[in-house]
Order: C-alpha cells, then structure tokens, then sequence
C-alpha cells in the first residue's frame, strides 16, 4: 500500500509484472538451485517482454532470488539449462533493485526531502536492514554490507532522530518460523530490545518478512522470552509516505498487531508545536 | 609425429620476459594445469611483438597467436606495453581483413605474481580457438567472415 | 653451426610427465644438432661437466639446454659454456619445465611439446652470433628510501661499508613504525630504547645524508647511474636554524591538529616536533591546522622562535641526487578500521587499532603509558584483542596473514595485565602463529603465566550496551557462541602495502604483487632483489614482517649493494640494439621511441645521419626493432631472424606432424 502511493509521489511508475509468480525465496533455494533460479527468472523474463528496464521489489529475499537468476544467466551452461525450463527466452539484460535501492539512488535523499510535506521531527527511529538486504556483498552491490546507513540517511533527511543502532543486520531468524520457533524468538527479542535499550519509538525495516515477524510475535516474546517488548515495527514507505503527507490510514499503519499509535500521538505534538 | 594430431590445434605465444613469461614460471612452479597446445615464444618487451610477426606466424599455419605483457603502468621498461597495445590493437582490427577471425588473436597482461590469472588466459584462449578449429590456409575459401 | 642439446630429467619433476630421452633422440634430427643426449641433473656438477666435456669432444659452437625456466638456470649454464671456452651467448634454454611437464598431464602431449620447443631454441641459436659486454663506470652511492628500521639498518651497513648514502624518509623523523612501539617481542624490549641509539648512528653517521620531510618525485638511468629528484616538501621552519627547543610547540593556539605519530588518540600542535627523540629534532607546520594558513593571521611561531626559523613562504623544493643502486625500504601501512563494518570501528570509540593501544602503553604517549578508554578516560577493567581484522579474510580481498599480530597481541595482553594487574584480558584468534625463536614460549606465557583467555573463534559483532561493549563471536573450541562484555576492544587491523606504493613501483619500474607489496626477484633465492637491475627490498615493502626480519633484510640489502659497488666497472648487458648503418634511413623513429634516451644520432662521414645505440644506456627492451621502417635496428640476441626463425621451426614441425 504504502510502497506503491510513495512510488507514486516520488514520480517511479511502477507496473505491475503480468502474471507473476513467487520468487520460490527460502524454500526454493534449499531444495535446487536451478528451480531456484527459474522461478526467479519466469518473472524477470516476463518483464524483460513487457520491456520494462528493472523489477523493482519490496523483498529482499525476492531481491537476492533475482539477483541470482541474474547471475546464473551470465553462465552459458546455466543459461541454458534456466532457459529449457522457462516458456519465455531469459537473456538476463534486466536489472533488479529493492525499492529502497530505487529511493535512495534514482530519486535520492535530497530530492524525497524536499517533498515532505509532514517531517518526522520528534521520531526516534532505529533503521533495521535485516540479514540479505546488502549481504552477500558482490551480490547485493548496495550499501555497506556490514553498516548500511541509506535507510539511516533517509529518515534523517525527513528529520527523524536516528540513534546508532548496532544490530541493523543481525538475523531476526523469520525464515525458521515454522520449524524452528523457539530460535526465532531468541533472534528476534534481541534486536527488539536493543532498539528499546537505545530509546527508539519504533523499528524501521526494508523486509516485509522482518515486519512481518518482528511484528506479530511480540506477544509470544514477552511470554516466552522474559523480557518485555513493545514497540511498533514499520515499514520504511510507510515512514517516507506519512512525511509525504499520506495519512496514517493511507499507508497502512491500521493494519499493525502493535499499534504505533503512541509514536503518532508523539509525531502530531512535535508537529503541532 | 603423430598422435596429437586432431586434439591440439597450433597457437604460438609470445610473453615479455618480466611479467608474463614470469606469470607462466608461477603458473608452472604451482602446478596449474592447462592446455597443452601453447608454444612459448620469450620476447624482452611485449613492444618487441611486431605485428608482422604475428601475421608471419599466421601466414605459417598458426591456429592462434597470443601476445602477453606486463599490466598497463607497470612495464619493466616503463612504457613499452603501450607501444604493444597501440599496435596490437590495430592489428587485431585488421586480421579479419586477411580473412583471420579475431578470435584467434588476443594480447593481454599477467604479471609475474599471477600464475592463477595465467592459467584461465590460457585456458580461455586455448578453448576459443579450438571453438574456431582449426584455420583454413589462405586462399582456400572464406577462412576470414566477418570483416563488415 | 655444430649445437649439442642437453635434455634434463629434473629428477622426475621433467621425466615424470615427458619422456627426456625421446625428446633428446629427437632432438638428434634437427639441423645443426651433431650431439644431444639426456641427464638426471643437468645443473648439477656432472650435468654442467658433461656439457663441458661434450663441448670439446664434439667440437660445439651452441648449445641448448632443455630444462627448467631461463629466469632459473639461464646464468648457470652460460656460465658452463664459458668454462668450454664458448660464447657465453651461444646458448638458450627450452623450458620444458615451468611451461610444460608440471601445466600438464598428458605424457604423450607434453613429449611431443618438449620437442618443439626444444626446436624452436636450436633454430635460435643457430641465429646466434657471439657477443661481448662492454663495461661503465659505477657511481657508487646509493640511496634508501624510507627511514624505518630496515631501511636505517640498510643504510648504517651501507655506510659502515664506506659508500655514501642518500636516505629519504617521508616523514619528518626517521625511525618509523618501530619509533611508535612501547615494547617488543618476545623480549619485551622498550622498542625506543634500543632503536634510539640507532637513530642517533644514522643521524651523526658522516657517510649518511639525511632526506627527511622528503619524498620521490621521479628516477631515471639504470644500475650504477640513477638521477633522483627528490621532492622536499616545505616544512615552514628553516632546519639550518630550528634547535628543536619545542619553544613554538608550548605557545602554539592550534593545538587540535591531528598527531600521526600518536594515531590519533590525542592532538597536537599545529607547529609541532613529532616525538621526543625524533632526528632530526626539528619542527614542521601542518598547513591544514595551522591559523597562518587556514586563518591568514597568527604568527605566534614566528614571534617566540629566538632563532627566527619560521618560514611561512617556504616552498616545496626539488633535489636531483646520482646514485648507482637504490633500496626501497618504505615498509607497510594498516587496514583502514571504517572498513570492518561488523565491529563498529570508527564509530564506537572504544574499539581502536592495536598501534593505538600501544601509544596508550607508551610511557611517551599521550596518557604516559596509562591505559584508558577514549570515551570517558576511565582505566579498563577488561580488554578484548580480536586478531586478524581484516587478515586472512577474503571478502575483503586479504586472504594473506599480516604477520606480526599474533605476537603484538600476546605482547600487549601482557602488558595490559603489567600495567592493570586486577584488569582480565580476552584474545579471540583463528591460530595463533609464533614460529620464530621464543614466540610460541611468549604466547604460552601469556596464556599460563598472565592468564590470557584466547578464545578460539571469530568475532561476528561488536555492539555497545550501556557504557560497555559486547564482543560476540563463536568459541569454536566449545562450539558456542559466546559474549564478552568489556571495557575496550583492540582489533589487530590488517597490515597493507604502503599508502601510494604502486605508484612509487612505477617509478622505480618494479613489479608489485595484488596487495601493493613489491616483488622479489625470486621467492626463495632472490627475496632481496628485484628484477630491475641495481633496485634492492627490504622489510615490509615486500610484504609484511617483523622487526628482525626487516633488519636481516636491511642488511641483506645493504651486502648486494656492496659486492655490486666491490667492481669499479659494471659489465653491461650486450643483448642490446645494434644499427646496421647501411640498413639506416635516418628517420630516427628509434630514438623518439626509446624510453631511456639510448639512441642519439651520428653523422657518418659521408654525412648521412643514422641512429646509433649508445651501448650502456641501452636496456634491451627491443622497442626500436619493432618500430624500424627498414629493420635496420636489431636487438641482439631477439633480432627479427632470430623470433622468424623460432616461428618457423615451429611451424615446420605442425606442418609435418598433419602430414604424419
């Protein structure tokens, strides 16, 4: 929701690629690798037709799928057997990039700043980029692997307060939620409370999975884990779309199991003043 | 002689003493396996290469040639493989014109540190000119394509 | 021509993948071959004599070895023949070796190759013509660049040795890395006090011209004659004057400029003298910090000086110095922390660099050998030393071992445990590598007798909980992850190449490794010469190392400069370019192409003019043969008959064996 009014008010026409299907993430990949890649590459081949020069997505596991479609093209044997697989010829000239990636490089920090209409002055946010998003590094080319700081610039720009927050790239363990459970908590609880431990209002994440499970397990940490967590987890568009001016219902900060309605309350004060 | 004959194809290389035929002496010294085609020519300086002297190899039956040097900057003899990649350059160009494919040519730069980086060179170039087989003599039909 | 050919087994290291001896009976059908035959060692004492002794018997006027790499044995078997009482230059190798039985495995292949090539070299050879050096004059000075410890040491043996020396060091003092070093191992040695009296050796000695403040603007000439310009950058402060009082240094209001020496663990002064025993102990201005420059108005310096030193006009100035051989001795620098993201280095202050801790342990240093964190100048209850940051790490293109750290680390945890006795000290290590005489006993000692806990394992994050850090990593001993929370965290940050050490490669035309560090003539029995000629390394330059190493290597360097300078003349290489003056036209595109300014015009006496080589200059790069219109300029040894010649038997020998 969020992604696509921000895309739409930055000026990134974004078109929807026919008939997508999943990237095969995860799962795929610990199964083969060639599936791995084709199901990748049935999309990006897709888009490749429809003439489009980047698939641009909100996922940074869907980003690292297509980035190693892309890299198994440029294999001659890999091409082939990818492409016997697919309907549609895949010569892999398309690029892939996280929407983020799109954000900060194509449009630029200045440039969204400039645009916003409701800063984010009295936010404190801490940036959480998650495990793949910038890992591995010849893959991900973008940002520090080790110490991404475009989310950090961005939200500054928007007049946020960005502490340092040293966990931006521990695994928050979502990948294992079904088989592993308790090992999901552990990760995840610990960045939780770290962002707690440095005074943030809410987590800001580029991962719809991190949201996703950052989001909805905090009851289960709190009772499992011993330590007490709340704190609201958003998505870094839905951040960049209320400094837009989009209200909150717009992108979508109603539909989250912790509300983040302390933060706005704090937001609509700062702003009021 | 026979026995090699169908399996190896005939590619003459020509590598200035400091670097690239350095590189090779790594790549022998670390046991880097390769193709057993390549025929080593030493030269001081890849400027040394004159292009008739690639052509000559051709001229004699040479399936592929390949020149090596010291990297860009770092020539023994200060700038001598600029002189080699301005000529080679041009000859490389020129080759389909003789009806030579320009697969069959190829300079390049390994330093003395880089027995790894030789080994993939040669086994590069040796699989590229076994992808072009073995070369027509000159005058029996069109040995050369595409000159457009 | 009569040519013999000497096919090596090599033991099996030829023998075992090509057949020597068929290669030999070969090698018998070739023209102009009257004898070849085949021998486990030809570089052996009765390998050189068989040749010796074939030579006379068979009356031989060339001779080809077949063998291991012209850059191994080229010299040794030259040196044979001339001992039978030919030319040394009637000679070439087939190198069956490097570039044939150890890249292959096909015997039947790698046979048929050791034939062609053996050849190709006989159809050289019997182009061959003899050759005779001529001899220069040797200026016998030589001039070392960088004052670290190896190249002071280079530069006292050169000196003691009675030759004249040029040493350029680009710092303001000399001394070098091991000048900032609070202690060394495993001896726990004060590192200033045994480098100092050297100091003062170098700076008193009479043979030795000091170049500090100094860097290399550009070289050029060959062994025995260089010309060096040496660019001596402004110091602001006229040395012939400064007494080093350190009176500016106290009055001076700059006092945030950053201090090099100190790491940058505390400032110093805009006009400043780096350390206490440098040498020279002069002062210099730091234009970036320094109010002259960046305010326009100050000149405190100027007014306290009693000597009236200073010298803000001063400019850069340029010295051209001649030498006959040069040691580059410019050491290495260190990983930049920013890089290792993971461990938070350039953001938390409490993670520094291990050369910054050890001006913390400096009894010198900024804190007086107090140990403290940078944060809040509390004393550290606990330290973690993480080694290799940045070593033997691929992803950061560093898969080399830097050396020293390992034993850095053991040296300054103990230290630590000396200096805050309640204090615990943690090492987190892949291996700890101590294979030099009393290391491994130093690491034991830390570990036993100091009660180091090394923890086998990598660090995955450092992260800062509340005024402490938190170091977690995996102790792949237990098999866990573990978390140490402490006070300061060291990191042994990878050594690098020198800061701008490709360009001076460049300069000095010598080859440099993927990392910057310079190469060797030959790993194992040239590790101190280079491949040009008159142009030496030692130290860290080469790749890292420590400090007895880099003296050895200092001292090494200094004993091939002095059997260079044992002649008064050099022989010069004949395998240079010769004009045949009939062939000439004059056109002179040789000369405008020969990158070392060998060939200069002569008139002959029926006034046409002509190239001509001037024989010493000449390096033998072979430029102008290529670029002759008439092919009148042929370098010796590589003229155009003679690579024709190579090609052609080569191609004789395809050409037979398609048509069986």
């Amino acid at each position: 929701m969020s992604s696509r009014k921000v895309a739409e008010a930055l000026g990134i026409e974004l078109v929807e690629v026919e008939d997508w299907s999943c990237c095969g993430s995860t799962p795929a990949h610990t199964v083969d690798h060639l599936l791995y890649g084709a199901l990748a590459a049935r999309n990006l081949a897709i888009a490749e037709k429809m003439g489009l020069a980047t698939v641009v997505t909100p996922c940074p596991s869907c980003l690292v799928a297509f980035k190693s479609a892309l890299e198994m093209v440029q294999d001659d044997g890999k091409r082939k057997e990818l492409n016997e697989l697919l309907d549609l010829p895949f010569q892999g000239e398309i690029q892939s990039k996280s929407l983020l990636q799109i954000i900060y490089e194509e449009v630029g920090v200045e440039a969204v700043a400039q645009r916003a209409k409701r800063p984010l002055e009295g936010m404190r946010l801490a940036p959480y980029y998650g495990c793949i998003l910038t890992r591995p590094p010849k893959r991900a080319q973008f940002d520090d692997p080790e110490n991404p700081i475009t989310m950090d610039r961005i939200l500054e720009a928007l007049g946020a307060e960005v502490p340092e927050f040293p966990f931006k790239t521990e695994c928050c363990g979502a990948a294992f939620g079904l088989p592993k459970r308790e090992l999901v908590l552990t990760l995840s609880a610990k960045i939780l409370e770290m962002a707690q431990e440095i005074g943030a209002d809410a987590l800001v994440v580029a991962c719809p999975l991190c949201q996703q499970n950052l989001d909805l397990r905090q009851g289960q940490i709190t009772s499992r884990e011993g330590v007490s967590v709340d704190l609201p987890v958003l998505y870094i568009t839905q951040l960049v779309g209320l400094a837009l001016g989009f209200s909150p219902r717009e992108v979508g900060l109603d539909k989250h199991a912790v509300s983040p309605n302390r933060l706005l309350k704090k937001w609509e004060e700062k702003l009021k003043e | 002689m026979p026995g090699m004959e169908g399996t190896e194809l005939r590619i003459i290389g020509f590598l200035c003493n400091w670097c690239s035929y350095g590189g090779a002496d790594t790549a022998g010294v670390s046991r880097f396996k390769q193709p057993t085609d390549l025929r080593i020519i030493r030269v001081p300086c890849s400027g040394r290469v004159d292009p008739l002297l690639v052509v000559k190899a051709f001229m004699e039956g040479a399936d592929g040639v390949l020149v090596s040097g010291c990297h860009p900057r770092d020539c023994h003899y200060s700038e001598g493989n600029f002189y080699a990649r301005r000529r080679l350059e041009v000859l490389k160009r020129f080759l389909p014109f003789m009806g030579i494919e320009p697969g069959r040519f190829e300079y390049t730069w390994v330093s003395a540190s880089e027995g790894a980086r030789w080994q993939k060179v040669v086994t590069d170039f040796t699989d590229q000119v076994h992808a072009l087989g073995p070369r027509r003599n000159f005058g029996e039909g069109n040995g050369g394509g595409d000159i457009r | 021509m009569r040519i013999g050919v000497f096919v090596c087994h090599c033991g099996t290291n030829i023998d075992g993948t090509v057949d020597s001896h068929q290669v030999a009976e070969e090698a018998k059908k070739f023209p102009h071959v009257v004898y070849a035959t085949d021998y486990l060692y030809t570089c052996s004492e009765p390998g050189q004599q068989e040749i010796q002794q074939a030579v006379g018997e068979h009356d031989l006027d060339g001779v080809v070895v077949a063998a291991c790499s012209p850059r191994m044995h080229e010299n040794t078997f030259r040196r044979t023949i001339e001992r039978a009482g030919l030319n040394r230059y009637m000679f070439e190798m087939a190198n069956i070796r490097e570039h044939c039985s150890w890249i292959g495995e096909d015997r039947e292949a790698n046979t048929h190759k050791a034939i062609e090539l053996v050849r190709m070299a006989v159809a050289k050879v019997a182009n061959h013509v003899h050759l005779h050096p001529s001899y220069f004059e040797v200026n016998k000075r030589v001039l070392v660049i960088g004052a670290g410890v190896a190249g002071m040491q280079a530069a006292l043996d050169c000196a003691d040795g009675g030759l004249d020396v040029v040493l350029v060091e680009k710092k303001s003092s000399i001394g070098g890395r091991m000048a900032q070093l609070d202690k060394t191992f495993p001896t726990v040695d004060c590192s200033i006090c045994i480098l100092g009296p050297k100091m003062v050796d170098v700076g008193q000695h009479e043979k030795i011209k000091l170049c500090t403040y100094s860097e290399i603007e550009d070289i050029s000439g060959y062994v025995g004659n260089y010309t060096v310009n040496i660019r001596r950058k402004a110091t602001y402060v006229d040395w012939g004057k400064c007494t080093g009082c350190g009176l500016c240094m106290e009055k001076c209001p700059s006092k945030k400029a950053y201090d090099y020496h100190n790491e940058g663990i505390a400032d110093t002064t805009a006009i400043n003298i780096s350390f206490p025993q440098a040498i020279p102990k002069k002062a210099t201005i730091d234009p970036e910090y320094c109010r002259q420059f960046t305010k326009g108005k100050c000149g405190v310096c100027a007014k306290v000086c009693p000597l009236g030193a200073i010298d803000y006009e001063m400019e850069d100035e340029i010295v051209a110095e001649e030498v006959g051989a040069i040691i580059v001795a410019t050491g290495y620098g260190l990983l930049n922390m920013e890089e290792l993201g993971e461990y938070g280095a350039g953001r938390y202050p409490d993670v520094i660099t291990g050369i910054q801790y050890e001006r913390f342990l400096n009894a010198s240093g900024p804190t007086q050998g107090h140990v403290v964190r940078p944060s809040d100048g509390e004393e550290p209850k606990r330290v973690v030393f993480i080694s290799c940051a940045g070593s033997r790490d691929a992803s950061l293109d560093r898969p080399y071992c830097s050396n020293f750290c390992c034993m850095y680390i053991a040296k300054q945890a103990i230290l630590t445990r000396d200096h805050i006795p309640d204090s615990e000290v943690y090492v987190f290590y892949m291996d700890t590598r101590s294979p030099s005489k009393g290391y491994e006993e130093f690491i034991r000692r830390a570990q036993e007798e100091y009660g180091v806990q090394y923890v086998r394992g990598r660090v995955s994050r450092i992260y800062p909980k509340g005024k402490r850090m938190v170091v977690r990593g995996a102790d792949t001993l237990l098999g866990t992850q573990v978390e140490v929370e402490t006070d300061l965290v060291v990191l042994a940050t990878a050594a690098t190449c020198a800061p701008e050490a490709e360009e001076l490669a460049e300069k000095l035309r010598i080859s440099y490794d993927e990392y910057g560090f310079y190469m060797e003539s030959h790993p194992k029995l040239r590790p101190v010469e280079t491949n040009t000629s008159g142009v030496f390394l030692a130290g860290a330059c080469q790749g890292p190392k420590d400090i007895p190493a880099a003296v050895g290597q200092g001292s090494a360097a200094a004993s091939k400069v002095l059997s260079l300078f044992s002649k008064d003349q050099l022989e010069s290489d004949p395998q240079i370019a010769q004009v045949m003056e009939l062939r000439c036209v004059g056109c002179l595109k040789c000369a405008d192409t020969c990158p070392f300014q060998a060939i200069e015009e002569k008139e002959l006496p029926d006034g046409r003019v002509v190239g001509h080589v001037i024989e010493t200059v000449c390096q033998g790069c072979g430029l102008c043969t290529s670029i002759c219109p008439s092919g009148a300029i042929q370098l010796q040894q590589c003229t155009d008959n003679q690579l024709i010649a190579e090609v052609e038997a080569l191609c004789q020998a395809w050409r037979e064996r398609s048509s069986g």
